[in-house]
């Protein structure tokens, strides 16, 4: 006859559970803000949370760590230290930005958590600059149901101008948009010759490649290569094997930087060198030429990248001239010191940090997500700034800079534009840009 | 005095307090009767039921962006407790559930997008899914045994979700598919209805799997894990119960995926990355192997220490670069000391406390049948044999 | 006909660094029975020791030798600390701590190096080596990586098979309470077991940096791509894992220049299961004898 036993391993099982429920309970309370609790959907519990007499809190989501991290990180460093230069000299209004960016780590799911976060928990006004298209594809009708604006969105996608979700808006060149451009430069500059293609099997490459074909005719591409982000430590040397079979005498790259230089090593490696033309996205100079600086032990690495082809739609890093690079490089280093590299991804960062700051301004006095949103369609297309092409913000037309100028690599560093600067919208044609010439940073920008 | 005692109707009176059936017949038939106990179903249906009720009224009193948790926290106790079932009663390490919850994601998500199908059935789909995904799995891994069963379900979480990226017309590519939001009745808040909906899952799968762990499946899988060949001899087919274990496990962690993709909106190769699969592994291991408090304790540590070593690096006000990684740093840490301090979990870690408390309060060691320890820390099939227990302790 | 061969080179170099990474796990696997799965991460770490080195205008040579020095001690260092607790639990426990270790190297990497992509300079000339007119997609610096990787393998064996010190590591490995009492330091010998299979992870990080280049995640599908060739092979035998490196290697090759870039690891699965199916411990391990 057996014994009941008093079973108290159930009991623990129940009372852990119980224990459970209550520290959850606990990190709740301790963190939640009832206001917003209760909220339907249509909008914030106030129209303009995150913002007091003196501070806008924005927030983001960056891959700061992770696979992605190389390069990215740097983004949001870079608009922070913008914000800083502006708040140094006043701020905007008497409101001081503070940007609260966290690490998502290019995974959808942690997106959709630290953005819930952002929104819910720490009520931002908006969400700045947040960077990946999966990652933001999954919280923009999140955010759009919440009311909270997703500006200026680090993705070449076309998907951040629409009128299902009006609160999303894009900043840089939709990738179509780059490869009609660059396949207008090879059209015009380069006819006659092979091409073939090497780009990334996602939608950057996929995007662009569509840009390519709707301006270059097919009988020209005679060789299409991908490559996936999962196995780019195999190297690039099939992908450049099999184009060099097909004869190609231009190679239209989609890459990540450190693909474009793994793509050149491999190139390099078996003595071919035909024309690259490379989107911006993967053509930065100083990024490129410091990855290449293992190859055939540092003698004349940045030769690599002599004459090479890209699109550029702020002025050339190496353009000490330029009162822009002037002015961001002495942000930098007051405000991000920690960061020694000048290079396109911080140039980025201060230049979209620059639009955020013009369209707060343009917002008024008394700033709320409505005021916001009706500047970026109303006035946020006649805004200055660093870039080639005039931003084309309207009441239907959520796409920022939508343009580029053609540069060609003078060997190393320097990127020395060429040509006109074109513009187009991603189902329109190319045209070229005339009457137009940026404007010169404001006289107290780096304080 | 008194009657001659019926050994046989008394054995027939004990059989039918326990709950089992008739008369002493063949051995085998005795033990599985015999040992069908409506109690557990009943303990475990009563803890069930407390524990929902506590959550749901949990729920209410938290914020949206708490309810959202809550709702990861059911998910992936779902998960955990699916792959606990796997590693933890039955002995097989599998590397590769992340891609198990990446089919049911994907399963749903397609049903959410291109048909009108109630919310149950989406979910539903994403079970069978992932439950068929499962046998075929199952049918390649009851070959294989300890690193080879775990490097073949690593290359697994590798290259599944790379079908998404070659056939992206119909599943989406790298960007994902985006499925249609929920609706919820009248107006209760979404973030809240997707929590009820995932508690709700998570309670009935982790009742579900205690009373398969009383059954005799749940002893099959053990017999299995502990010795092949006694098993075998004593009339488990071993490839069939391995299978079993492994379907069930897999319409765990699809069903898991299934609830991730709606709670989060967008189903994506991003999403199931190695890294989840590895997470999970991680999460059982620390709530403690195969045990159900385990499962919910490793659903809470996933949500919530990475939060938890964010807020501390945060307040020490680092630079961007060194905070967000030390955040990372924490986490692995905390793996490490869990792990090498309290081998059996904290599920384990807990259970030990009560013995103590017991041994404290009672003064005589408690009475713990050999089975439930079983459950909670189990040591799967090594090299070494394992200690013949003292036959003392079986009372 | 020059595609196949430019891919046949390209995937037997990249198998020698799958191979290479393959063997540490075999070593670490004979020794302690634990799958190391921060075998990636400890050569991603070491790299970035010495590549600190280089920055300080350290010559190339005593960089790469404090690379594989830094290999030894630490392999070494975490067998003893954080190794030796879990060895006698479960083996899933140990299989836990090496993942925590693998999340903390990565995370302190970023933290202290920064997460930026970095060149690391390679031994010899990556340029093409010249046949007549044609540039060979297999330079000075390839063949010096199929070189080293094969003397390595040669060293262990003669280690493994022909000397004293080897035979007490076999024996600790395979009955190590008998070892005990014939005076073996068993303890001794996992830890040198851990120190070489570093060792041969940390040559690998040193190699393969130049190719894929230097950041915190750079290893983490090259130790997946080890895995599965350390499995192919078999995680008994070191030959196995060479063989196992070769195979994983051709394969992702052919399948990626023949079959498009998004199959690769499709293809490595399917070689996995393959061989797996045909012989469930891979290819080189010897049938244990089942206790009844």
């Amino acid at each position: 006859m057996t014994i009941k036993t008093l079973h108290r391993p159930r009991h623990a099982a129940v009372a852990g559970l119980l224990s459970v429920a209550l520290v959850a309970a606990a990190c709740g309370s301790s963190s939640t803000s009832k206001s917003s609790s209760s909220t339907p959907s249509s909008g914030g519990g106030s129209s303009a949370p995150g913002v007091t007499a003196n501070s806008i809190l924005l927030g983001s989501t960056q891959p700061l760590t992770g696979p992605a991290a190389p390069g990215y990180s740097e983004i949001a460093p870079a608009s922070n230290a913008l914000f800083q230069a502006v708040n140094a000299a006043g701020g905007i209004y008497g409101r001081k930005i503070v940007y609260q960016y966290v690490d998502d780590q290019y995974n959808p799911s942690v997106t959709a958590t630290k953005t819930r976060q952002l929104v819910l928990q720490n009520n931002i006004f908006a969400d700045f600059n947040p960077l990946g298209t999966p990652t933001q594809l999954t919280v923009q009708p999140f955010l759009n149901s919440q009311g909270v604006p997703q500006l200026f969105v680090a993705s070449g996608c076309d998907c951040w101008s629409s009128s299902k979700y009006p609160w999303s808006s894009g900043w840089q060149p939709p990738y179509t948009d780059e490869g009609k451009i660059l396949g207008t430069y090879i059209k015009d500059n380069l006819a006659g010759k092979k091409v073939g293609y090497l780009y990334q099997d996602d939608e950057f490459g996929l995007d662009g490649v569509k840009g390519l074909d709707a301006v270059l005719p097919s009988s020209t591409v005679v060789s299409r290569q991908t490559y996936s982000v999962t196995t780019l430590t195999a190297g690039m040397a099939n992908q450049i094997a099999a184009l060099k079979a097909a004869g190609a005498q231009v190679v239209a790259l989609y890459t990540i930087p450190a693909a474009t230089a793994l793509t050149l090593l491999a190139a390099a490696q078996i003595g071919y060198s035909p024309t690259w033309v490379v989107s911006s996205v993967g053509s930065d100079p100083p990024t490129l030429a410091g990855l290449l600086t293992s190859f055939s032990k540092g003698k004349a690495p940045a030769s690599l990248l002599n004459g090479m082809v890209t699109n550029i739609y702020l002025p050339p890093e190496s353009d000490n001239s330029n009162p822009w690079i002037q002015a961001f490089k002495a942000i930098q280093a007051k405000y991000d010191s920690n960061n020694k590299n000048w290079d396109g991804n911080v140039e980025y960062g201060m230049a979209v940090a620059y639009t955020m700051v013009d369209l707060l301004k343009a917002a008024g006095k008394n700033l709320t997500r409505q005021s916001l949103l009706q500047a970026l369609d109303t006035k946020a297309g006649s805004f200055t700034g660093p870039w080639l092409v005039p931003l084309s913000y309207s009441g239907s037309d959520h796409y920022g800079i939508q343009g580029s100028q053609i540069a060609v690599n003078q060997g190393g560093l320097n990127l020395v534009p060429t040509g006109p600067v074109y513009q187009t919208t991603v189902s329109g044609p190319v045209t070229t840009v005339t009457n137009y010439t940026p404007a010169a940073p404001p006289a107290n920008l780096a304080g | 005095m008194g009657r001659p005692v019926d050994l046989d109707r008394r054995t027939t009176s004990a059989a039918m307090a326990t709950g089992g059936s008739t008369t002493g017949q063949a051995p085998g038939r005795w033990l599985r009767t015999a040992r069908l106990p409506r109690q557990p179903f009943l303990r475990h249906g009563l803890i069930t039921l407390v524990a929902g009720v506590a959550l749901f009224l949990l729920t209410d009193s938290l914020g949206p962006f708490n309810d959202f948790q809550m709702a990861q926290i059911a998910i992936y106790a779902v998960a955990v407790a699916g792959l606990g079932l796997l590693t933890g009663w039955n002995g097989q390490i599998s590397l590769g559930h992340g891609a198990l919850m990446a089919v049911g994601a994907f399963a749903t998500a397609e049903l959410n997008i291109h048909t009108n199908v109630a919310l149950a059935l989406q979910i539903l789909a994403g079970v069978a899914a992932a439950a068929v995904a499962g046998v075929i799995v199952g049918m390649i891994a009851a070959r294989l045994r300890g690193p080879y069963l775990a490097g073949a379900t690593l290359a697994l979480a590798l290259a599944l979700p790379e079908i998404a990226v070659k056939y992206s017309t119909v599943l989406g590519g790298e960007e994902g598919l985006t499925l249609n939001p929920l609706t919820s009745p009248r107006s209760v808040n979404l973030d809240r209805w997707m929590a009820w909906i995932s508690l709700l899952c998570a309670l009935l799968v982790t009742m579900l799997l205690a009373n398969l762990a009383t059954s005799r499946f749940g002893r099959a899988f053990r017999a299995v894990r502990d010795d092949e060949i006694a098993a075998s001899l004593a009339g488990i087919n071993v490839a069939r119960t391995q299978v079993l274990a492994f379907v069930v496990s897999s319409a765990c962690a699809g069903l898991a995926g299934s609830l991730l993709g709606l709670a989060v909106g967008n189903v994506g190769p991003q999403s199931f990355e190695v890294a989840l699969s590895i997470s999970l592994l991680a999460a059982m291991v620390i709530g403690g192997t195969g045990g159900m408090l385990g499962a919910w304790i490793g659903g809470f540590f996933l949500v919530y220490v990475p939060q938890w070593s964010s807020s501390v690096s945060h307040s020490l006000h680092l630079s961007t670069a060194v905070e967000s990684n030390l955040s990372l740093a924490f986490y692995g840490v905390v793996l490490m000391v869990v792990i090498i301090v309290a081998p059996s979990g904290i599920q384990g870690g807990i259970e030990a406390a009560a013995r103590l408390a017991g041994r404290l309060a009672f003064g005589r060691p408690p009475l713990l049948a050999p089975a439930e320890s079983d459950l909670v820390s189990p040591s799967p099939a090594t090299d070494t044999p394992r200690p013949i227990r003292n036959p003392k302790e079986d009372t | 006909m020059t595609r196949f061969f430019d891919l046949t080179l390209n995937g037997v170099t990249n198998g020698m660094i799958y191979a290479l990474v393959a063997l540490g796990l075999v070593l670490i696997w004979r020794a302690t029975r634990v799958i190391n799965f921060a075998q990636g991460a400890m050569a991603m770490f070491t790299t970035y020791l010495s590549v600190s080195l280089l920055d300080r205008s350290v010559g190339y040579w005593w960089a790469f030798a404090f690379a594989l020095f830094a290999g030894l001690v630490f392999g070494a260092v975490v067998e003893r600390v954080l190794v030796r607790p879990v060895e006698n639990k479960p083996p899933i426990n140990a299989v836990i701590v090496t993942l925590g270790l693998l999340i903390l190297l990565e995370a302190l990497a970023g933290a202290i190096w920064g997460g930026q992509d970095r060149a690391f300079p390679a031994a010899f000339s990556q340029a093409g080596l010249k046949v007549g007119r044609t540039q060979l997609a297999f330079s000075r610096f390839d063949v010096f990586i199929v070189v080293i990787v094969f003397a390595m393998m040669l060293a262990l064996l003669a280690l493994f098979q022909g000397s004293d010190l080897g035979l007490r590591m076999r024996a600790s490995a395979f009955a190590p309470e008998v070892s005990r009492l014939l005076g073996v330091r068993v303890g001794r010998m996992l830890t040198l077991g851990w120190a070489l299979a570093s060792l041969a992870g940390s040559l690998a990080g040193v190699l393969v940096a130049p190719l894929v280049l230097l950041f915190p995640n750079n290893m983490d599908t090259v130790l997946i791509f080890s895995f599965t060739a350390a499995i192919i092979g078999g995680l008994e035998s070191p030959i196995g894992a060479l063989i196992g490196g070769i195979v994983v290697g051709l394969s992702l090759s052919y399948v990626g220049g023949y079959l498009g870039s998004s199959l690769e690891t499709l293809g490595a699965l399917a070689i996995l299961l393959v061989v797996l199916m045909l012989r469930p411990e891979g290819i080189f391990s010897r049938a244990a004898p089942r206790r009844v």
